[in-house]
């Protein structure tokens, strides 16, 4: 599904990744995890195409298709979708106008005919029960005045709608209490297919008790200098992340 | 001829051809000689220091409408808010158009200036409220009231509930090489009573076009006013905008301007207070590219205590075009507990885009809350990676966040139909179709 070699990129001449590599199979969850500061954020947000930073070295190819020069807009199409931090408040467009203008976008992309409104309204309705978000929630304007908790549900909603091939969400859990938390996770694992892979970036443990990852890797320093299975992050949650520059200075 | 000396060479004919002996001839003497001696504004005037009109002034202007010039409905419709019922007082090249009005004498009067003028039973309307609130200093303003004669005339009574808006349209049919066009609108709003007026000025072709529109609006107590302005007129045409505001206790008034074409458009809108409560609004959006020009000159004259002033002015600016935005909140030494409050928000979308905000706060009294907030920037970068992620192409994101950025202002529409039609120009002028509705 994706696949990462060799990739460096820097914001302003100072170099943020050094060399990643990583594979991310179709049907897998792979966790990134790592310090503040060690370029978890920057790597999502280059895959998702970016156009503050600057990949000057590797390549990433979805589905063996180098994505490393399309537009943003030109990788959701072709199935990335990224959760974001801190989703964007846009008054004046409510979450329903949004997602019909995101959907149909991605279908004119394609080469597909605009969704037609009653599928539209029944997709809606069957996204909403799935991430227990209330109809009057759609008619708001986009992120504005939503607490924590609901721009992160209305980020999984919109994935939800979107059905991407690769999801990357990136410190989703930051801003959940453990309500929402469970709401968001089971949204992810009940959209997790044979045919898509998720990418949870995340500096804490707590999410993967819930969207449960067949890969752990750590990054630190813009490299991926440790991966193992789920059982690192655990080992992560318990020791922090010093015995493992440790590991590397020895 | 240069058009100062056209308009005072004209001004004795064009008091022949109407009538020498009204009462009005003393105030129009008076007002000529103004002119005469201030002559347009330059450059050099404070209040004109951002808007040259040396370029506009060099057209041949006809100065008086030579003849009736007929349009057909079908050919302007599009310019109407044809979706509702509306009263209707419109003009050609300057001249009244009763096929295309829809005027009333009915419980209210929405007519003519030019019969408010002249008729005897409107005469004590005309000696309390006329030019008594337009500046008699201001050189444009004393040059619409020295030729001053036609326009919109509306008078609403105590307590009537006006149900249908006004529409006061200004065509301009282009048969002439270049126009000159000084209308005169009166607006007296009694006691409780409540009108919604929407004002446009039209080209029909790309004939120069100068427009010197006064208007006077009377808000008496408790009286409720919403005007619209829609200034979305072609390349050739100019417009200058002078706008009184005379309001009484309690009353309510909003004006809210849509600047979105023309070539210079200049508002100098004017809120004066007379009596406590009183709440003043004004708002605006302005998107322009190419070589437009939109001046923005607004002053709230806060002169009594309690009462609130509401500003929110949004500019887009692509291209070369300039905007400017000049505030100016007075606040008297008796005024105590005014609210003003002042918002301008400015995006420059083009790298030779320009935009000159000058905030004016004169606060002589000292317990009030006056604030006032200026941003220029571009589109938030975030904002537009975020809705791109979600697979919308640049061009429609960034009208996303356009429309964005205008909400606060297109929100508080009260007119649904006109509400529509606003976001649609909008969405025109940003060149995207979004497939809904805002």
């Amino acid at each position: 599904m994706l696949s990462i070699k060799n990739l460096h990129a820097s914001v302003e001449d100072k170099e943020i990744l050094k060399g990643i590599n990583l594979e991310v199979k179709a049907g897998e969850v792979h966790a990134i995890m790592g310090p503040n500061g060690a370029g978890k954020s920057t790597l999502s947000s280059i895959i998702a195409g970016n156009e503050n930073y600057e990949v000057t070295e590797g390549e990433i190819l979805l589905e063996g298709e180098d994505i490393s020069e399309l537009a943003p807009e030109e990788r959701a199409h072709k199935g990335v979708f990224l959760s974001f931090q801190y989703p964007v408040e846009i008054p004046g467009v409510s979450v329903t106008n949004f997602m019909k203008t995101a959907i149909n976008e991605s279908r004119k992309a394609n080469g597909k005919e605009e969704m037609p409104a009653n599928e539209m309204l029944k997709l809606i309705r069957e996204k909403s029960e799935l991430l227990e978000i209330d109809r009057k929630f759609l008619s708001r304007s986009l992120n504005e005045g939503f607490s924590g908790g609901e721009k992160k549900r209305n980020e999984i909603f919109q994935m939800a709608m979107l059905e991407p091939k690769l999801a990357i969400l990136d410190e989703t859990d930051s801003g959940l209490d453990i309500d929402a938390l469970r709401i968001v996770a089971n949204g992810v694992n009940k959209l997790k297919s044979e045919n898509n892979a998720v990418l949870v970036i995340t500096h804490y443990q707590r999410l993967l008790d819930y969207i449960i990852p067949d890969f752990v890797h750590v990054l630190m320093d813009g490299k991926i200098v440790k991966s193992g299975g789920k059982e690192l992050a655990l080992e992560l949650e318990e020791r922090g992340y010093d015995w493992i520059k440790q590991e590397q200075e020895a | 001829m240069e058009l100062k000396e056209k308009l005072i060479s004209s001004f004795m004919a064009f008091e022949e051809q109407i009538d020498i002996h009204s009462a009005l001839h003393d105030v129009r003497t008076s007002a000529i000689k103004n002119f005469e001696s201030k002559g347009f504004p330059t450059k050099k005037e404070e209040a004109w220091k951002y808007t040259s009109l040396n370029a506009i002034l060099k057209n041949d202007y006809s100065v008086f409408p030579k003849q009736e010039n007929i349009i057909e409905f079908a050919e302007v419709k599009k310019y109407f808010l044809h979706e509702i019922d509306t009263h209707k007082v419109i003009f050609v090249d300057g001249k009244f158009s009763s096929f295309l009005s829809a005027t009333t004498h009915d419980g209210l009067d929405v007519c003519l200036m030019s019969s408010a003028l002249n008729k005897p039973k409107y005469k004590m309307v005309i000696d309390e409220y006329f030019n008594k609130i337009a500046s008699k200093e201001e050189s444009l303003t004393t040059l619409n009231t020295a030729f001053a004669n036609e326009g919109a005339y509306v008078n609403i009574p105590k307590s009537k509930v006006v149900e249908k808006p006004i529409e006061i349209i200004y065509f301009s049919t282009g048969k002439e090489d270049a126009l000159m066009v000084q209308p005169r609108n009166l607006v007296v709003v009694g006691e409780n009573a409540h009108v919604q007026i929407i004002e446009r000025h039209q080209s029909l072709n790309e004939n120069p076009v100068l427009t010197n529109s006064v208007t006077e609006i009377f808000a008496q107590k408790r009286a409720i006013v919403d005007y619209y302005k829609i200034q979305n007129d072609l390349q050739s045409a100019n417009l200058i905008d002078n706008t009184y505001i005379s309001q009484k206790q309690e009353s309510r008034v909003s004006v809210h301007t849509f600047s979105f074409g023309g070539n210079i458009t200049r508002n100098n809108l004017n809120f004066y207070h007379f009596g406590e409560r009183i709440d003043s609004t004004l708002k605006g959006i302005t998107i322009i590219g190419d070589k437009q020009h939109v001046d923005h000159y607004t002053l709230v004259h806060h002169a009594t205590p309690n009462c609130e002033s509401h500003q929110n002015y949004k500019t887009i600016l692509a291209d070369s075009a300039t905007g400017v935005f000049n505030g100016k909140i007075y606040v008297e030494k008796e005024a105590q507990k005014t609210d003003a409050f002042q918002q301008n928000n400015n995006i420059l979308l083009g790298d030779k885009a320009t935009i000159n905000a000058k905030p004016q706060l004169e606060i002589f009294a000292d317990d009030v809350k006056c604030s006032h907030g200026c941003t220029i920037g571009q589109l938030d970068e975030t904002a537009m990676f975020y809705m791109q992620q979600r697979g919308i192409p640049k061009k429609e994101a960034k009208a996303l966040l356009m429309y964005a950025f205008s909400n606060e202002v297109i929100e508080s529409i009260k007119i649904p139909e006109l509400k529509k039609r606003i976001t649609k120009i909008i969405a025109m002028k940003l060149g995207v179709n979004l497939g809904f509705d805002l």
